[in-house]
Parts: C-alpha cells; sequence; structure tokens
C-alpha cells in the first residue's frame, strides 16, 4: 500500500474530491459518449475516461495509504442526513481493478465493437459501458446502503441491454434471465436494506453498523441479513444461485464478456464482503454460524462441481463461464474463513481471476473470426495462426489452473495455508481436488488450440495490434505477479485489516 | 419508551380496505392467460396502490406511482404486447410446485421478521425517531423548501437522484439499442406500427380534443415541475406528464408528425443532457469550493452575498440551495421527458414482426 | 387484537410481495414474468412506506400547527402525543422512505422498459416470448445467427 503514497501526486484541488470524481468521470463521459458524433470520438471518450477514472483511484490509493479512511459527504451533510462515500483499503483494491480492467476494456472495445455491434449503435454501447463502470465504482466507493443500491442498479440496468444486443441470437433469452434474476436480486437487497433501516433508522453503514452492535440481535435484523446476502448471492452468481451466468457470459458480444467477467459479480461480492464485516460482523451469532455452516460448504460444493461442469462444456467460453462460478467458490471459501489470512487470500485470489479471466476473454473476443465460432472444436489448431493472442490466452489459462509461477497458483497457495491455519483439512482437499479439474478443463482447451490440426484454411487472423496491447497487458501482469506479487499481497492484506479481520488463532 | 397499539380509526380501515383490494388483484393477475388482463389489472393495481400511500401519507410517491405505474409502464407493456403475443401458455401444474416452494419459504422468512417489527405508524419505531426525524428538524433551515421529500430528495439525497436520473438515462439507451429509434417508423412504407393502428382511427372528436388536451397537460407539467419545493410533484413526475402529452400527441396524429417535430436525434441528446446539467451543477459546486452537489456553493462566495437575504434568518444563504434544486431538477425533467419519449418511439417504431411463426 | 392490527399492514404487504415473486418464477412468458417483477417491485415500495407511517400523521410537508389545516389536524389527538411525536406541534409521517421508494419506482419502470424490449426482440428473433419454446428451438436449430 505504501508504494501508492510516493507513486502518484496529483493536484491537491483535485485529490480532495477524487472520490466523487472517480464516479462522475466516467458518468459523464458516457453522456458525452452518447452524444459525441462519431465511432471514433466515442471510443476515445471512453479510454479517457476509464483512465480519469483509473488516476482518479490512484489518488484514493495515496490517501488511503496515507490516511486510512477517506470520508467524502456529499452534498456537504454528514452522514446519517447525507449520503457519505467512504474508501478504505478495500474499497480502493475494487475501485483500482475495476478501472484498471475498465481501462483495457475500453482499448479493446475499439476494435471489437466494429465486429459485433450495429454501425448506428456503437456510440451508445460505449456508452452503456461507461455506465457500468461508473456504477460499479459508486458500489465500491459507498458508504451508504441505499445508493449501493442505487449503483448496483446504474451499473446493471443498462448491461441487460448490452449484453443482448449481439450477433447471436441466443443472447437474447440470456439477457432476460440475467434481467429477472438480477432484479430479483437487487430487490432482496432492497428488502434487506429496508428491515436493517427498520432496526436501526439509518442508511449509512458505519452508523448501521454502530448501531446493530448496540442493538444486538432480533427477528428483523436476521431477516436484513439473511435478504442481503440472498440478494447480493444473486447478482455475484455464488452457487446455486448462478444460474443467469454461462448464457449470459457466453453469448453476449465479447466486450461484456471481458469486462463483466472481472468486474460486475467481483463487485457484488465486496458489497457481501462488507455488509457481512462491517456492518454485522463476525462476532454476531447468526453471521458466524452463516460463514461456517452455510457459506463454507456452498463454496465448496461450487468449487468442485462448477468446475465439473465446466469440463463437459462444449462452446469455449461457456467453460470460462463456469469456472468463473467455480473461481467465486475459492473466493467464498476465503472469505468465509472469517479470519485474515483466509479474506486476504481470497481477495488476493479475486484480483487474479479479474485479469485472467478478461484476457482470457479478451483473446477469445480478438481473434477476427470469433463471431462465427463458439464451440472449443472450431478453435482447434488455432494457436499455430494466431501464436500471438493464443500464447497470452495460453498465459491465462497456466495462470487458471494455478502452474507455478504464475500469480494463480500463488494465490491458490495462500488460500491452502490459510485453511491449514483454520484447520480447515477439508477446504485443503476441496481445493486440491477443484484445481485438478481445473487442470483438466485447461489442458482440455490447451491440447485443442494448440495440438490439433486446423479445421479449414479460413480460420486466420491475429487479433489486432489494439486487441494485443491491452490483452499482452493483462497476461504480463499474470506472470508478473506471479514472480512478484508484493503489489496484490500488499492491496489485500491492507484490505482484510480494513475489515478489522484478526488473524486465525487469534483471539478476536 | 412508551407503548403503542395502533389505533382502528378511519384511517386504519381505508388502508386495510385498499390493501385487500391489492390482494384481490394480485391473484386476479397471477390466474389469467390474457396478457391484456394482466395489464390492465397491473394499471388498477397502481392507482389503488396510489390511493393507499396517500393515505400513507406519501403524496409524492403516490403521485409517481399515478403516473408511472398506471400511465407509462402501462403504455410501454401494452406496446410490448402488441409486438409480442398477447396469450401466455398454461402452466403444468407439476412446474409450479417449485416457485411454491420458494415463494413459501421467503414468505414465511419475511412473515417472521415482519411480526417483530413496530405496530404500524408507531412513531417511536427505530425507523421513526432517527434521521427521518432530524429531516424533519433541519430541512426547513438548511435547505429552505417546505416540502421535506424534495428536500431530502434532491439535496441531503441529492447524489442517489443522480443516480436514479441516470438508471433512467440507461434505461433508455439500452431500450434504443435493442430497438433502435423509431427509424422504421420513418420508412416511407406503410408499415402496421403500434402509432399507425391508432391513427386508424382519424376521429376528428379525438383530434380536436387532443388539440385541447396537449396544451393544458404541457402546462400542468410545468407546474408540477415548479411546485415541486411547495406541494407534491417534481422534476420526475413533471417529466412523465411532459412524455404523455408528447405520447398522446404520437397516438392521434401519427407517429411520423411526432417524429417530425421532435426528432429521436434531439430525444436522445436531450436525456443525456439532462444527466449532464445535474452532474454539472455538481461539478459547479466542486470548482467553488464545496463538496460535490453542496448547492450552497453554487454560487461564488461573493456573489451569494450580494444577494438580498433570502427568507431564512441566521446568515444561512440558502439562494445557492434554491437555484441548485432547480437546476437539477431541470435535469431530471430533461432526462425523464425525452428518455419517455425515447423508449415511446423505439417501441411505436417497431413493426410487429409477421414472420411465419407469428401467432401474436 | 391490536397486535394484529399493528401488523396486518406487513402481512398483506409481504402476500403482495411474494404474489408478484410466484408470477415471475412460475410463468414461462416473458411479458407475464415482467407484470409479476413490476408487481413485487412496487410491493416492496408498500412495504417501506408502512415501516414510515406515523399515527395521525400528515404528509411530510411543512405546516403551521396555528393554520387551519394544522388545527384540523391535532384537534383529533391529544396534546400529549403531538409533543411527544411531532415536529413543532405538528405531526409528520416519515419523509425518507418516501423518497427512497420514489427512486426505486423509477428504477422499477427502467427495469420495465428494457426486459420488454428485450422480450420484443426475443419475439422477434424467435417467434415466441414462451421460454419452454425458446429452449427448445435452441436445442433443435443450429445457428447463433440472429
Amino acid at each position: 500500500m505504501n508504494a501508492f503514497i510516493d507513486f502518484y501526486a496529483a493536484p491537491p484541488g483535485l485529490t480532495a474530491h477524487a472520490a466523487p470524481l472517480l464516479v462522475i468521470g466516467p458518468l459523464i463521459a458516457a453522456c458525452a459518449a452518447a452524444l459525441s458524433p462519431s465511432t471514433r470520438s466515442a471510443w476515445m471518450i471512453s479510454v479517457g475516461g476509464t483512465i480519469f477514472a483509473f488516476w482518479m483511484a490512484l489518488c484514493l490509493a495515496g490517501e488511503v495509504a496515507r490516511n486510512g479512511v477517506v470520508n467524502y459527504y456529499m452534498g456537504g451533510f454528514a452522514p446519517p442526513l447525507g449520503i457519505a462515500f467512504r474508501i478504505d483499503a478495500l474499497g480502493v483494491m475494487f475501485a483500482l481493478l475495476i478501472s484498471g480492467i475498465g481501462v483495457m476494456a475500453a482499448l479493446f472495445s475499439g476494435h471489437t465493437l466494429e465486429a459485433e455491434i450495429m454501425k448506428g449503435k456503437r456510440r451508445l454501447y460505449q456508452s452503456g459501458f461507461l455506465l457500468c463502470v461508473a456504477g460499479l465504482l459508486g458500489l465500491s466507493a459507498t458508504g451508504d446502503a441505499f445508493n449501493a443500491f442505487v449503483f448496483l442498479e446504474v451499473s446493471s440496468i443498462g448491461t441487460y441491454a448490452l449484453i443482448g444486443v449481439g450477433v447471436d441470437r441466443r443472447a437474447l433469452p440470456a439477457a432476460f434471465n440475467y434481467l429477472v434474476m438480477g432484479t430479483i436480486g437487487a430487490t432482496f437487497f432492497v428488502i434487506g436494506v429496508g428491515f436493517l433501516y427498520a432496526a436501526t433508522g439509518t442508511l449509512n453503514m458505519a452508523d448501521m453498523s454502530g448501531r446493530l452492535a448496540t442493538l444486538g440481535d432480533s427477528r428483523v435484523v436476521e431477516a436484513g441479513f439473511a435478504f442481503i446476502v440472498i440478494g447480493l448471492g444473486l447478482k455475484a452468481a455464488m452457487f446455486p444461485l448462478h444460474g443467469w451466468l454461462p448464457a449470459a457470459y457466453a453469448y453476449a458480444p465479447s466486450l461484456m464478456g471481458v469486462f463483466l467477467s472481472a468486474t460486475a459479480t467481483k463487485a457484488a461480492l465486496y458489497l457481501m464482503a462488507r455488509f457481512l464485516f462491517t456492518v454485522f460482523g463476525p462476532h454476531l451469532d447468526f453471521v458466524g454460524l452463516f460463514l461456517t455452516w452455510v457459506m463454507a460448504p456452498v463454496a465448496g460444493a461450487a468449487a468442485i462441481i462448477c468446475s465439473a461442469q465446466a469440463i463437459f462444456q462444449t462452446d469455449i467460453r461457456r467453460i470460462l463461464a463456469f469456472s468463473s462460478v467455480a473461481q467465486v467458490g475459492y473466493i467464498m471459501l476465503g472469505v468465509s474463513m472469517a479470519s485474515a489470512e483466509g479474506v486476504s487470500a481470497g481477495l488476493f485470489h479475486l484480483f487474479n481471476q479479474a485479469l485472467i479471466k478478461s484476457a482470457l476473454f479478451m483473446a477469445l473476443g480478438g481473434l477476427a473470426f470469433n463471431i462465427k465460432a463458439t464451440k472449443l472444436s472450431d478453435f482447434s489448431g488455432v494457436g499455430r495462426t494466431a501464436p500471438w493472442t493464443m500464447t497470452a490466452f495460453a498465459i491465462g489459462t497456466f495462470s487458471l489452473a494455478g502452474v507455478p509461477l504464475t500469480a494463480g497458483f500463488l494465490s491458490k497457495w495462500r488460500l491452502i495455508e490459510a485453511a491449514f491455519a483454520a484447520h480447515w483439512l477439508w477446504a485443503v482437499g476441496v481445493i486440491a481436488v477443484s484445481s485438478l479439474l481445473g487442470l483438466i478443463y485447461a489442458g482440455r482447451m490447451l491440447e485443442t488450440i494448440f495440438f490439433r490440426a486446423p479445421v479449414s484454411e479460413e480460420r486466420a487472423g491475429e487479433a489486432r495490434f489494439g486487441v494485443l496491447v491491452p490483452l499482452w497487458i493483462l497476461a504480463a501482469a499474470s506472470v508478473w505477479y506471479g514472480l512478484d506479487a508484493s503489489l496484490p499481497v500488499d492491496l489485500s492484506t491492507a484490505a482484510a485489516q480494513a475489515l478489522g479481520l484478526a488473524p486465525a488463532g487469534a483471539a478476536p | 419508551m412508551p407503548s403503542f397499539a395502533t389505533p382502528l380509526d378511519a384511517n386504519t380501515i381505508v388502508d386495510i380496505a385498499l390493501l385487500a383490494m391489492l390482494a384481490v388483484i394480485v391473484v386476479a393477475v397471477a390466474r389469467t392467460r390474457s396478457l391484456l388482463t394482466a395489464i390492465i389489472l397491473t394499471s388498477v393495481y397502481s392507482f389503488i396502490s396510489a390511493v393507499w400511500l396517500v393515505v400513507m401519507d406519501a403524496a409524492d410517491v403516490s403521485f409517481t406511482e399515478a403516473v408511472v405505474g398506471a400511465g407509462v409502464s402501462t403504455i410501454i407493456a401494452l406496446g410490448a404486447i402488441l409486438l409480442t403475443r398477447s396469450e401466455c401458455s398454461r402452466i403444468p401444474w407439476r412446474e409450479t410446485l417449485l416457485p411454491l416452494l420458494l415463494v413459501t419459504v421467503t414468505g414465511g422468512l419475511l412473515v417472521y421478521a415482519a411480526l417483530d417489527l413496530p405496530s404500524l405508524g408507531d412513531p417511536s419505531a427505530p425507523a421513526n425517531i432517527y434521521v427521518g426525524r432530524l429531516y424533519l428538524q433541519h430541512a426547513e433551515h438548511d435547505i429552505g423548501t417546505p416540502n421535506i421529500v424534495t428536500a431530502v430528495l434532491s439535496s441531503y439525497r441529492g447524489f442517489d437522484t443522480l443516480g436514479e436520473t441516470t438508471v433512467i438515462f440507461a434505461a433508455g439507451l439500452g431500450v434504443a439499442l435493442l430497438l433502435g429509434f423509431g427509424e422504421r417508423a420513418l420508412q416511407d412504407t406503410p408499415r402496421p406500427s403500434m402509432a399507425k393502428m391508432a391513427e386508424s382511427g382519424q376521429h376528428v372528436v379525438l383530434r380536436v380534443s387532443a388539440k385541447m388536451l396537449i396544451p393544458m397537460i404541457s402546462i400542468y407539467a410545468f407546474y408540477v415541475q415548479f411546485h415541486g419545493d411547495l406541494g407534491p410533484g417534481g422534476g420526475f413526475q413533471a417529466g412523465v406528464i411532459m412524455a404523455v402529452a408528447i405520447i398522446l400527441h404520437a397516438l392521434v396524429f401519427g407517429l411520423q408528425e411526432t417524429m417530425e417535430s421532435i426528432p429521436p436525434q434531439l430525444a436522445r441528446g436531450l436525456s443525456a443532457f439532462g444527466v449532464l446539467l445535474y452532474a454539472g451543477v455538481g461539478v459547479v459546486n466542486l470548482t467553488n469550493g464545496g463538496n460535490f452537489l453542496d448547492y450552497d456553493h453554487l454560487f461564488p462566495r461573493i456573489f451569494e452575498e450580494g444577494l438580498p437575504d433570502s427568507h431564512l434568518v441566521g446568515g444561512h444563504h440558502i439562494w445557492g440551495q434554491h437555484f441548485g434544486i432547480l437546476a437539477i431538477e431541470l435535469g431530471v425533467f430533461l432526462t425523464v421527458a425525452s428518455t419517455m419519449v425515447t423508449i415511446f418511439y423505439a417501441f411505436a417504431g417497431r413493426a410487429p414482426d409477421l414472420s411465419p411463426h407469428g401467432e401474436g | 387484537m391490536s397486535f394484529l392490527l399493528g401488523h396486518f399492514n406487513y402481512l398483506i404487504v409481504v402476500f403482495l410481495m411474494m404474489g408478484g415473486l410466484w408470477i415471475t418464477f412460475s410463468s414461462r412468458n416473458y411479458i407475464k414474468r415482467m407484470i409479476g417483477l413490476a408487481l413485487f417491485q412496487t410491493s416492496v415500495g408498500l412495504f417501506y412506506i408502512s415501516l414510515g407511517k406515523v399515527a395521525g400523521g400528515t404528509a411530510a410537508i411543512v405546516l403551521d400547527k396555528t393554520s387551519k389545516a394544522g388545527e384540523a389536524l391535532n384537534a383529533h389527538l391529544s396534546p400529549d402525543y403531538v409533543a411527544r411525536a411531532g415536529v413543532d406541534g405538528v405531526v409528520y409521517s416519515n419523509p425518507l422512505p418516501h423518497v427512497l421508494i420514489l427512486t426505486a419506482i423509477v428504477v422499477g419502470v427502467a427495469t420495465l422498459a428494457v426486459g420488454l424490449a428485450i422480450a420484443v426482440r426475443v419475439r422477434e428473433a424467435y417467434g415466441t416470448v414462451e421460454a419452454g419454446e425458446i429452449a427448445e428451438l435452441d436445442r433443435t436449430e443450429a445457428g447463433p445467427r440472429a
């Protein structure tokens, strides 16, 4: 974390308002993209808007490294009257992740929208993408429970349409299911917040947390907890509420696959961690029971069952989508340990997953022929015709499978260490079995891509240069953090500390 | 804490009667297979809940529910069944078991918790003694609008409202991405679009009364817009009412004629502009040394001090609050009105697809 | 009895919510599912509003207690109650849930519009909006293009 203090200095005027600008920047860019005269200018606005957001996230990281927490009162009204942004190390980690992946996705979008979206609609598509970025960033920064719902919807409403408008008609029912499940999830969240409001009279999360600590347990609070967890579980595609995810990610235009797989479910996970540890806190009986007896087994089941399902998919993007759900299982497993080691390992894994998944979807989306090809068999021998693209894909796959010298290996290793520290031997077994399954589907993809003969001649096409740049940045990051993981480890350790977690074994 | 029992007065009786009506409607919607019936019943549901909301003292919400739930939602839904089909298939009873189980468990959890809530109307319930009460005590001083809902909506929680405006903008964007901007209606070949069908009547009575109604509806929209500080209403409701006037024009005079006066590009541009205006006010506050959306800093300090005293004493200037709210409500109005028109254009301009599958 | 009276609202509102949710879960027709979702969301609004009701209160628009309306309102209430529940001599209902639900209604109509637009596109691409028939078409008909 301390690296951020020296890393960047912005004008103090900007730094003071970095919190709202983090969200407002992409929001204004979204409006500008909708009004812009051409596709190209919309793309430039999109890249500019996300870079601005990333810059603001860096400013916030510096501030958080210096002062611990950044509080910002919207409208100048202190909570509980006004809405406050409250950004700690955890929030900064997600802001950096979302805006960073946002920049990569924006760079990538220039090419992919040309191939997949009708001409007159590309500006609007950029605009919708930026709205989604703004919504997710708002989610990572807000300290107000109802405001979180608003941002949840800002990030989702446009997304439903963005998923549906590609060339694959199967994206439409997928988008519809996502809309229904996403809306039910968000509405459950609202019900939960309503119960908490009924119990505490406030919407500010920090205030809520303080009041819940004095109120103790009640049926209203328990129900609020249950609805919030189920609602966010739906949004985060937490097993077994993940039914909407594979089709939505597999058939959507590739920009959505790249961006959403790395950020959308992760942001819902962030919010869940926020509620579990900050608002409620593991000291409450029902939270502890939930973590140990519901979340941990479910996470373990997800890691194994969805990895196994991934093996049997014929569509390459569905393999990745099921793998995503399985990885959410790993992250949940870490979180459910409720220890500093477990949560930080889970967050580290989440960080790696975001990089990996966006790189993998980007490699697939960047291939010139990708529109027609969805089945794994279509990709036979592509490794020979598009070596640059597919080497990056292979690096991502190695990291996904947890091959040593990649970041994916390190985060799995830390998860196993945390499981030992918590004396959860069964969790170690789960991670081992699931990793084996992961090796199988990763091997299956690589075998088809590199060692099978190409099906026909027209399968060609290295991805364009504009795609290769963000793709290789992401792939290189996976290798870099596999060798020197100090940045993500620092971030996730600071984030776990910000949640107030003590190391396992030590009495809380 | 003094104990409280909900009184059995006229208020409570009306409340229970209206809720019972809503329950009957939900059962009817669940049972009917005609989608048209379901939509009309949903519209009735919205109207009755608007009445119920007045009983519950939620005047602003009631207004919104009436114009949105019973108005715009119904129009959109009717447009959608015109473009799809108006009957839904029978559900085999086996397929209802799992949903029934899910709903029973969820409902059980809700009841379990709801019975633990304070009685209806308890003034000392936690929800009512803390932040809600603080707004009632401070809003007039801080913001200066008699309508406290407006004060909270546009100033204390103005950031939520910015998000809400963005959601509307996103919805318009999504619908336009999915269905286009009604460009099919502008092509010269006549198509049986929704507006065309309504137009086919060509009743003189309809045209004359529409010509009388549209200006009145528009004026009412502006009244609601600018009266929002004092009574129920505001940019959102006004925007929807304005959109309804335009939609009425399209229904009576034909979509093409409306599109000539309000081109789809204009509507689309305005909906982005409204969000920009809202966010722009926030940025102006930043540059004048305040926090984001802190309207006290809408004007530079010197300018604010040069203004005559507002009607509040204590040296607290609220001109910034007053004009800030005015400006952001205008942003909301623009975005909402133009987005609703965009959505209507998109649905109305989409000719029903008469493919061989067509059973709708 | 008074317990039931005080919680009757919540029980019916829960029934309304679950009615909407049931329609969404059990229907195979996309339009019907959206209708169910809209009912569900509206009913959650009713739940919030119930939380904010204060007995004998009025809408949260500042009222002078000496005005005609203010006196009419206070005529039915004991001065003790007004002093306890009121602000400046007038009892108001809690405005905060109203604000939240205004936002939620807007989100609801936005969702409805996007959901129905997707349904229209599904109808154009598949010729039906019944989930079962769509799944069947996806199984039998090759060709990913819309």
